[in-house]
């Protein structure tokens, strides 16, 4: 079964920002995945939760291909979902897909 | 693409520190190699003292272990001498006939214990101080022999001495001048010194001369010779008595020397491919024998490999600490006796406790130190150290100076700041909850140098940064001469070289109106910078071109892009404005529905005199704003906050003034307003001050005959009181006075510095001079507030209006 869903029109997610989605996992509890974009376009979707303090990452300052938590500036890779050394801690990331200008995710942690 | 070649000509740490420094900024340019002629990988040579006190291991002091040279690719050879540069074929030659070609070569040879050429000097047992060899030959002949002497009572030979007395021998010090650290301490400071030395057990030859050493019949060194006929038993001799650059590699090569190999402020050589860092070099005519003015050499010299070409090394004013323990002392600058100099208008203040063993001489010149020596009491020296590398101006503080940072006000720490008086288990940091043990151990495990990167590391002082002080202390007494006290025109982030100062000016300059240019005319290393700098570059183009910069949400903290103050658990805060801390009883219906009607979890009120509703999901902001119908009270900005009053003489029976209405239109002037960090008002009616305007960043206080300007205040992380600025008499005069203060702080202070860290980096006499005496300056910078200032548009009412241009708001669910 595909786990793919829109998310919303490419240019609806804000460049070097993010938008929320929000979801049921396994066991029908919400969570939010953040999408984000970069500022050359690529899409990048990862669990809105830093590994640190819950952070919405959602919300932090996107530079590069990393975003700066809001609440106390881990800065967490959207590659990977891994916090930049020296601290150490890693958050879920999703696959996306961009088809007519609309962007899609995965409902199913890489 | 090929990879160049560099190969590094000595593997301690100032050529390992350029190695690490690249492999920081460019990891993929080079193929690297190092040769050193010691058998060991890079260790740290300063902490050779603890080791041979028993206090510290080999295996401590390992800086970069073999692995990591593996981990970065770098081909190691080690108990490799090289002895051969052929500049024309580009190729390095070892002893053992290993050899390697090099694009670029750095040479980092270090320097040489200077042996005295007296007879004698090449028996069995007469050794310099340098290296791990000499540490351990230290150790293995005080388990043979008995009677030590160490030539030089300089800091190398005291701690040689103090090592060797805790390994058992009998030490003698032989020293040529009155007094020991003749370089470091005046001769008060220098004989507590040798008291308190004296009383560990070691003995003292002053103002003594050396004629020649004799031995046995194995050729050991037996006896030690003096030039006025006496003579001591010496089983161990070692020659503390200055170092040489070890340039001789260079010099062979034709390299130009000159007691040193020659480089200007970029490192280089004079032949172009080759640089040259650490103890050997002279630059400037100047050899350092020091760790920490390698380390800026070794920075500047890494972003020249990398071809960013920018940055110079312009020399170094040092410190010095005697890794002695037990003993504290530290000198810096110039600090010779108005005895010994003619006089130049150097005045000193001293404190002397012969009792207590505290000695404190500060020297100054001009209003600034220059130079400082402390004895017992050595937690200040990183303070001192500071303003004398920075040049501060101290008339306003010279009154406490001699007493301390303490001494000038520093809430929260309970006196709690003498940092080698704290206990392993002490917390440092009470944001991230970091103790001291934490913090030492990760700066000798770690090799930490400074002050970013403990913060880094260990997170202390990297959140309030009230602690940064304390940290800073444990960080110099950890490393003695180790520590460098950064230069505080440092660069705004790891993007740029360029600090704030140099930013602003290219802003204003070259009229960068948006982020991309400004990045891009200025060289920013990154695509799209980072979290620090980008705040920071739009703060600056929007307040340097007000109406014509491009804001960028994007660069702005999330509080300033929502127009609400992001909490921990993600949901935020909302607070309307009241202007003064006015409200009405229609006011208070509306928020009491609003409150009700989202179900806010906590209704409260702040510090500064408004309503805090706590709690509200991001998608409630909007239609939350639209039923509050009321202006953002800016609770999340970087800019004008609160205006706090008291009722004034509107009510009050001692009221002098009516400062409910001044505190209402000066929030109003300066409502919408953006600056470097937050920025707090009060008004007070009368001196009792009921507003609390002692600690805000402009305070204001009536008297009968008009109204008091303070400045500079701050009742947060360290309790700062306002600075009397100036006296009034109209309200027009309070609004021209404080607005032009602001828009000068706005115009010149860093990024996220408050009023108070401004102010004592530029001085209050500064802004005095811009704002009392430059009456034509005054009105220009209020004019230009007001401008900036001229059709601001309400935050909230604008999200309400154009609710779908801001999705941002709104979560998309699946």
């Amino acid at each position: 079964m595909s786990n793919w869903v829109k998310v919303a029109p490419f240019e609806e997610i804000p460049k070097l920002g993010a938008r929320v989605v929000r979801t049921k996992d396994s066991e029908q509890k919400e969570f939010d995945i953040g999408v984000f974009r970069t500022e050359d376009d690529r899409i990048f979707a990862i669990n809105n939760s830093c590994p640190h303090k819950a952070g919405p990452l959602s919300q932090g300052i996107v530079y590069g291909d990393k975003v700066a938590c809001p609440l106390h500036s881990w800065k967490i890779s959207l590659v990977d979902g891994k916090a930049e050394e020296p601290d150490v801690g890693e958050t879920a990331c999703f696959n996306t897909k961009i088809e007519d200008g609309i962007v899609y995710l995965e409902l199913k942690a890489k | 693409m090929q990879k160049m070649k560099l190969v590094v000509v000595g593997n301690g740490m100032a050529g390992m520190r350029v190695v690490e420094e690249l492999l920081k900024i460019a990891p993929h340019i080079y193929d690297i190699t190092v040769f050193g002629d010691e058998p060991y990988p890079n260790y740290n040579r300063i902490m050779l003292s603890p080791v041979l006190a028993n206090e510290q291991t080999i295996n401590d002091i390992i800086l970069n272990t073999r692995e990591w040279y593996a981990a970065n690719n770098i081909t190691l050879y080690t108990s490799a001498r090289i002895n051969k540069i052929d500049r024309k074929n580009r190729v390095v030659y070892a002893e053992d006939g290993t050899s390697a070609e090099y694009d670029r070569l750095l040479l980092a040879t270090g320097s040489k214990p200077f042996m005295l050429p007296i007879p004698g000097a090449d028996l069995k047992g007469v050794i310099g101080y340098r290296d791990i060899k000499d540490t351990n030959d230290m150790i293995d002949a005080a388990k043979a022999h008995k009677h030590a002497v160490v030539i030089g009572g300089g800091l190398l030979g005291l701690e040689a001495a103090n090592g060797l007395k805790i390994q058992g021998m009998d030490v003698t010090v032989i020293h040529r001048n009155e007094w020991l650290l003749e370089r470091q301490l005046d001769k008060t400071a220098g004989k507590m010194l040798q008291q308190n030395l004296e009383a560990k057990g070691l003995k003292f030859q002053l103002n003594q001369n050396t004629k020649e050493l004799t031995g046995d019949s194995s050729g050991r060194v037996n006896a030690i010779h003096f030039a006025d006929g006496t003579q001591l038993p010496a089983d161990l001799v070692v020659m503390a008595v200055g170092i040489r650059p070890n340039f001789s590699l260079a010099e062979s090569a034709g390299i130009y020397c000159n007691k040193g190999i020659v480089v200007n402020d970029t490192m280089q050589t004079y032949d172009p491919r080759i640089y040259s860092v650490g103890e050997c070099v002279a630059h400037r005519g100047i050899s350092y024998g020091l760790v920490a003015p390698l380390f800026e050499m070794a920075k500047v010299c890494a972003t020249h490999l990398a071809n960013f070409g920018i940055g110079s090394y312009k020399g170094s004013v040092t410190s010095t600490k005697l890794k002695v323990t037990g003993i504290d002392l530290f000198s810096a600058g110039d600090f010779a006796s108005g005895d010994d100099i003619a006089d130049d208008g150097r005045e000193e203040i001293v404190l002397h406790d012969a009792v207590g063993g505290v000695y404190k001489k500060l020297v100054i010149k001009n209003d600034k130190i220059i130079g400082s020596v402390l004895y017992g009491d050595t937690a200040d020296g990183a303070w001192y150290f500071q303003m004398l590398r920075d040049a501060k101006p101290i008339h306003e503080i010279r009154d406490s100076l001699m007493f301390g940072q303490d001494s000038l006000g520093n809430s929260g720490h309970q006196g709690q700041d003498k940092a080698a008086a704290m206990t392993n288990e002490m917390e440092v940091c009470g944001c991230n909850g970091v103790c001291k043990g934490t913090i030492v151990k990760a700066i000798q495990d770690q090799g930490l140098f400074t002050i970013d990167d403990v913060k880094k590391q260990t997170k202390a002082g990297s959140s309030c940064g009230s602690c940064v002080g304390l940290v800073e202390q444990i960080l110099a007494s950890t490393l003695g001469g180790g520590y460098a006290p950064p230069s505080t025109s440092k660069a705004i982030c790891g993007c740029s070289d360029k600090n704030h100062e140099e930013v602003r000016a290219e802003i204003r300059t070259h009229k960068y109106l948006n982020i991309p240019d400004a990045m891009k005319g200025m060289n920013w290393r990154t695509q799209n910078g980072c979290a620090t700098c980008r705040p920071a570059l739009n703060y600056y183009l929007l307040s340097t071109w007000p109406h014509e910069a491009v804001d960028d949400p994007q660069s702005r903290f999330i509080n300033e892009r929502v127009h609400a103050n992001i909490q921990k658990d993600g949901t935020y805060s909302v607070i309307p404005r009241m202007y003064g801390g006015v409200t009405t009883p229609d006011q208070l219906r509306k928020i009491a529905d609003v409150a009700e009607k989202y179900a806010v979890p906590m209704v409260k009120v702040t510090g500064g005199q408004r309503i805090d509703l706590l709690g509200v999901k991001k998608e409630d902001l909007v239609d939350m704003w639209k039923d509050l119908d009321m202006p953002s009270g800016y609770a999340y900005a970087k800019g004008i906050r609160t205006v706090k009053t008291c009722v004034g003489s509107e009510f009050c029976r001692f009221g002098t003034q009516d400062s409910t209405q001044m505190g209402i239109d000066i929030e109003k002037a300066f409502d919408h307003m953006w600056a470097p960090h937050k920025v707090k008002f009060a008004v007070s009616g009368c001196p009792r001050n009921c507003a609390e305007s002692g600690i805000k960043d402009v305070g204001i206080i009536g008297v009968d005959s008009g109204w008091e300007i303070y400045v500079g205040g701050n009742g947060g992380i360290k309790t700062e009181v306002a600075q009397f600025l100036c006296k009034v008499k109209t309200s027009e005069e309070v609004l021209e006075y404080s607005g032009a203060f602001i828009q000068i702080y706005r115009e010149e202070a860093r990024y996220l510095d408050r009023t108070v860290h401004w102010i004592e980096r530029v001085g209050l006499e500064y802004v005095k001079q811009r704002v009392l005496e430059d009456s034509e300056g005054r009105k220009a910078a209020y004019e230009r507030l007001l401008f900036a200032l001229q059709g601001a548009i309400e935050p909230w009412s604008e999200r309400v209006q154009k609710r779908a241009e801001h999705k941002e708001f709104e979560t998309i669910t699946v």
